[in-house]
């Protein structure tokens, strides 16, 4: 099978999987909880208030029409309005979506960047102590849930050190400007320090980790003996020849855990107070409010799908052994 | 988060082909005892590895330790963990620092921090070791019948793991434990759902390594069924991969039930760690009484953590280049 026929197979897998991921939401926001016309029709409307409603929803309609339906709302944007905003859900949406990849995203970088550089190290220390503390240090930072690390990053920076503030966005009076302005500002990095820490102490376990094991491998080619035999420097050895062998693994897992860290962001910006799609999340479903529940779950649903299939593209484009199966 | 693996499957080559030459897989008994055999090969491995394992071991000891205190702990706790305590006034003890009487401390409702701490091990085991074995379970069914059979039902089952993938794990939970009720039991559905997705992808790419091998095309030659095929001659062979799997995934359980419960999701009759978390979250509690904040959250790092050390001596059964590497 060619490059071009792998890929339009993969493209089809992917609209079969968004396919299922629609189907799986109308199943679960409109069929499960009990009556489907609380996800829509307000409380407190008369009985005739309330069949008006319903009929103008389209609630009255077989359930095969209203799946059709309910589908192109969903592409089209259309979540409905929030119980508790009294906004269309997208408009809420919008503003705390990019709050949520502009911290995931920062925590993902950071945790790469580290986690690549240090797991190269441990590779290449192979056997000495640095190599045992480097994978022990890992463990525990995989081991502690994103919650834990950031009671800890709180506890020390925010309440004992006072560095930091302890969650939100941005300070108290901060004016609200432009987009330029609400991201790039002093304050606003200010306030990212700690949840981006967090993240990034969570997610740089598996790049770390993965590193390493790669590298091990790597080391033991023989080109790098030639290298070595050729007398370059083993620094250049180290980053020019064995880390950029070893990279190719990390990309492809790089996307899928960008995919989990969208989930992730529920915790973390419960613990901060961060204003974003997670902690909304964990909200509507608190307050019942469910078009705003849904929309979140659509988006980041969409987001993981999207960010699986970036990961095959990238693995078959990266490898060039690689066979399509 | 996948864990890296060699082809494991080098591991029983030599093992295999001998298998091949003796089999007669008409004969009941003797695919039984090599069953046995394998599970018996499989179990010494075990043992051999874990022996000069020294991190192995400790994650072994420590999860012990947990087991006990879950067990006993209705036995031995000092309080009752919904107790309110009293000071010798006749007042509520809130928030009060570690004593002689309350070794770690009260909650800000008075209630002693050790004693919900020993209780709490029960649901993280419980969770962990339950949702895992059902993520596993199903896992190694859906590699096995994947891997084996191909075609339209590798398809249909492959098309089904990737939509498991593509649910992001933590909402996806949320939203179905809100829709379950939150109890222990849906719990332990909910991640097991989930779970179960990178179990059957590492089975299945083992599976069809394994369908090549001349052991298999000597079964099927002497007309063995398929069940009895994947289920007494490939399964064995890849047991070590699903308890490495299986290990990984009780880390995984354990994490994902405690941000459940950190979340205020858990179930409100049973104390545990997460919740305690929760609980000292939303009562500001982390700023001034550490004694209820620092004992879960380690609690809970310790746990998964000696599960990891678990998974990484296993590892070294799936994976003998390691082996002999360290």
């Amino acid at each position: 099978m060619g490059l071009r026929e792998y890929i339009v197979r993969r493209i089809f897998q992917l609209l079969v999987t968004y396919w299922a991921f629609l189907t799986i939401i109308f199943v679960l926001f409109r069929v499960a909880p009990g009556d489907p016309t609380s996800m829509f029709v307000m409380d407190g409307l008369t009985g005739e208030q309330r069949e008006r409603e319903i009929a103008r929803l389209g609630l009255d309609q077989p359930l095969h029409v209203q799946y059709v339906e309910y589908i192109t709302q969903l592409l089209s944007g259309n979540f409905g309005t929030s119980f508790r905003y009294s906004e269309p859900v997208w408009d809420v949406l919008v503003v705390k979506f990019w709050n949520t990849i502009l911290l995931m995203g920062t925590a993902l970088i950071v945790a790469y960047i580290l986690g690549i550089t240090f797991g190269a190290l441990l590779g290449w220390y192979r056997g000495k102590k640095v190599e045992k503390v480097g994978i022990v240090a890992g463990l525990v930072a995989r081991s502690s849930p994103e919650f834990w690390t950031g009671i800890v990053l709180l506890s020390i920076f925010a309440f004992w050190l006072g560095w930091f503030p302890s969650g939100g966005m941005r300070s108290v009076g901060a004016e609200i400007g432009s987009f330029g302005e609400r991201y790039f500002s002093a304050d606003f990095v200010y306030h990212m320090v700690l949840p981006v820490l967090a993240g990034a102490i969570y997610y740089m376990a598996t790049p770390l980790l993965l590193m390493r094991n790669t590298m091990m491998d790597i080391l033991k080619a023989d080109f790098i003996e030639v290298k070595k035999a050729e007398g370059l420097p083993e620094r250049r050895i180290l980053y020019r020849h064995a880390a950029r062998n070893s990279i190719l693994p990390i990309v492809t897992v790089a996307a899928i855990v960008s995919g989990t860290a969208i989930g992730g962001s529920l915790i973390i910006e419960t613990v901060f107070n961060w204003p974003g799609m997670g902690r909304e999340m964990i909200e509507s479903v608190t307050y019942n409010d469910y078009p705003m529940a849904m929309g979140t779950f659509f988006l980041m649903g969409s987001v993981v799908i999207f960010m699986n299939f970036i990961a095959d593209l990238a693995y078959v484009y990266l490898d060039p052994r690689v066979q399509y199966d | 988060m996948e864990p890296s693996l060699g082809d494991g499957g080098d591991l029983t080559v030599a093992e295999l082909d001998r298998n091949a030459e003796t089999l007669d897989a008409t004969d009941q008994a003797s695919a039984r005892s090599r069953l046995i055999e394998s599970g018996k090969r499989t179990g010494s491995m075990l043992v051999d590895v874990f022996r000069d394992d020294r991190m192995g071991q400790a994650g072994l000891a420590i999860l012990l330790v947990f087991a006990l205190t879950g067990l006993f702990a209705p036995l031995v706790v000092p309080h009752e963990p919904t107790e309110i305590n009293r000071g010798d006034d006749g007042t509520t003890l809130r928030l009060d620092a570690p004593s002689a009487e309350h070794p770690l401390g009260t909650t800000n409702m008075g209630r002693d921090v050790l004693s919900q701490l020993m209780v709490g091990a029960r649901v993280s085991l419980i969770v962990g070791f339950l949702a895992a074995f059902m993520a596993v379970t199903i896992g190694v069914n859906v590699g096995l019948i994947s891997g084996y059979y191909g075609g339209w039902v590798d398809d249909l089952l492959m098309r089904i793991t990737d939509i498991a993938y593509g649910l992001p794990f933590l909402p996806f939970v949320i939203v179905l434990v809100f829709l379950m009720g939150p109890s222990l039991l849906s719990i332990i559905i909910v991640i097991a759902l989930l779970l179960w997705r990178s179990t059957a992808r590492v089975i299945r790419s083992q599976v069809l390594s394994h369908k090549q091998r001349p052991y298999v095309e000597s079964a099927q030659a002497v007309g063995a069924s398929n069940l009895r095929i994947m289920y007494r001659h490939i399964l064995p062979n890849v047991l070590p991969l699903a308890f490495l799997y299986g290990a990984f995934s009780v880390a995984w359980a354990v994490i994902a039930e405690a941000s459940i419960a950190f979340l205020g999701f858990g179930d409100p009759a049973m104390m545990s760690w997460g919740q305690m978390l929760f609980e000292a979250y939303t009562a500001d509690a982390i700023r001034f009484a550490w004694w209820w904040v620092v004992p879960p959250g380690v609690s809970i790092m310790i746990m998964v953590m000696s599960v990891f050390f678990i998974g990484r001596t296993l590892e070294r059964v799936t994976n003998p280049e390691l082996r002999h590497a360290e």
